[in-house]
């Protein structure tokens, strides 16, 4: 299959969109903000929609909308920020507007399905560098981060209680959060790109236990779910997302019976 | 001689001071937490901070620990490290890391190998002061509420504060695992002069452990004796 550019361009997009989106997912899982993730990738939309209706590119205004929003939730505090009914209606305000921007725009449905549920034809060489660029960043900020926001991530109170400044790890983690959707949809889409966000990071939560070991088990399993996906989209032509989040699935399920076959031997 | 002197009934000039504070005011807008708080606390004390609830204890503690501002007066800590065990934590059934590696989160960043050894000395030697190193690959999220304790607190102890605040620490344990929890604290204040602030609305553990108590009355703050501590004085109303 890579004798394709396309599919050549996709497997790389796919594989730095896995390797984010499975660290940041062990974040995410940490920090209770699954909920919040999905609603970021809902603001992604709205977000990409825009920037269709005014002529800049969809991941552009990806990466506005989600920045805005995220600094808008940090700077709410985190008790707040994260009660479901207040998430719902911002999502639903959200998507809203997302279908709204993409009516008023002159693209056809087609481009709006592909921001949605995401595609492997659509992404050009000069996107996969964007891509890069940005997921390199993302890793880069998580390496500086890395020990604070392990603290602040698995035991808030205590990293409040060691004086740690919490607010601006949590700002700087969202900024990363909101960074990592706008990657990762403009493979698997803004809709399922929470799939990559939330699953592996839980489903690594059940087998191991330090945060080195929930890293690179949840990026190795999103890494095999984008690759697997690419693959079988490839081979069968079917959409690339039920592929990831068929396997980010499975696995998740398999990693909850194995910590409960586990807690009674 | 000053106010504050007078009430802080020291005895002896040798100790060393490690908090001391003078005239300490805090109020939330208009509000008034507290004013006119004195005392002096002296290294390797075991004190309790008893009052009703609402009465500033936690407050003050915040005031300590820098994460509120004082209205006005004086607080002068000796030590820049303060170790801290809060009162609730978030530890559900599928907490994923175990007990070393929640003690470890303590720790800075570093990628010198020197340091990474120091690190791992360190929290071993942490582990074998809390009783811990039996159980350090135990989920944390599967352990009891006495291990957690222990857990919490070797992880407050980690960076060798030479200041303990333990907040109403020991609220939903058994009466046995407080006792032994206690008796940890009690070694570690012993052995290692570690000075210990016990917030507590538990008359029993404040009779058997404390050495001196500072009870919050009427807005303000006052030195009691242990003996003399009653338990009307933990009753709920402000």
């Amino acid at each position: 299959m890579f004798e394709y550019e396309f599919m050549r361009e996709a497997f790389i997009a796919s594989t730095f969109i896995a390797i984010t989106a499975g660290l940041v997912g062990v974040f995410v899982v940490s920090r209770n903000m699954s909920f919040l993730s999905h609603t970021l990738s809902e603001i992604g939309f709205a977000g990409a929609s825009f920037g269709i209706l005014i002529g800049i590119s969809p991941l552009a205004g990806m990466i506005l909308f989600t920045l805005v929003s995220s600094i808008a939730v940090g700077s709410l505090s985190s008790e707040s920020s994260r009660r479901e009914a207040s998430i719902s209606a911002i999502s639903s305000l959200f998507i809203g507007l997302g279908i709204l921007f993409l009516s008023l725009s002159s693209e056809s449905s087609s481009y709006a399905t592909n921001i949605l549920f995401g595609s492997i034809v659509g992404i050009s060489s000069k996107e996969v560098q964007q891509l890069m660029i940005l997921a390199l960043f993302v890793i880069f900020v998580f390496i500086i981060f890395y020990k604070p926001l392990a603290f602040d991530s698995f035991d808030h109170i205590g990293a409040r209680a060691a004086g740690l400044k919490t607010r601006l790890l949590s700002i700087a983690f969202l900024v990363t959060l909101a960074l990592s959707v706008s990657i990762g949809a403009q493979i698997v889409g803004s809709l399922l790109v929470f799939v990559l966000l939330t699953l592996p990071g839980a489903t690594a939560k059940y087998v191991v236990r330090t945060v080195p070991k929930l890293i690179m088990v949840s990026v190795g399993l999103s890494l095999v779910g984008v690759w697997l996906g690419l693959y079988l989209a490839f081979i069968t032509n079917w959409p690339v997302t039920f592929f990831i989040s068929g396997f980010e699935v499975i696995a998740y399920f398999l990693g909850l019976s194995y910590k409960n076959w586990k807690l009674n031997h | 001689m000053d106010e504050w002197q007078s009430f802080s009934n020291r005895k002896d000039s040798e100790e060393i001071t490690v908090i001391e504070a003078k005239n300490l005011t805090k109020r939330f807008g208009k509000q008034l937490v507290f004013k006119d708080v004195n005392f002096k606390i002296n290294d390797g004390d075991f004190i309790s901070l008893i009052g009703p609830n609402g009465s500033g204890k936690t407050t003050l503690v915040r005031i300590m620990m820098g994460l509120e501002k004082k209205t006005s007066g004086e607080l002068k800590i000796n030590h820049k490290h303060i170790g801290y065990v809060p009162q609730f934590r978030n530890i559900d059934l599928d907490y994923p890391l175990n007990i070393e590696q929640f003690v470890r989160l303590n720790l800075k960043f570093t990628l010198s190998p020197k340091q990474r050894k120091a690190d791992n000395e360190s929290i071993k030697t942490i582990l074998t002061k809390t009783k811990l190193t039996r159980l350090k690959n135990r989920p944390l999220g599967l352990a009891s509420g006495g291990e957690k304790q222990k857990a919490y607190l070797a992880q407050a102890l980690l960076n060798d504060p030479k200041i303990l605040i333990l907040d109403e620490s020991t609220a939903s344990l058994d009466v046995e695992v407080k006792m032994q929890l206690m008796d940890l604290v009690a070694e570690l204040n012993k052995k290692y002069n570690l000075t210990v602030i016990f917030i507590t609305h538990d008359y029993e553990l404040t009779k058997k452990y404390t050495t001196r108590a500072l009870f919050f009355e009427n807005k303000t703050l006052k030195e009691v004796k242990v003996s003399d501590v009653s338990e009307d004085m933990f009753e709920m109303e402000s």
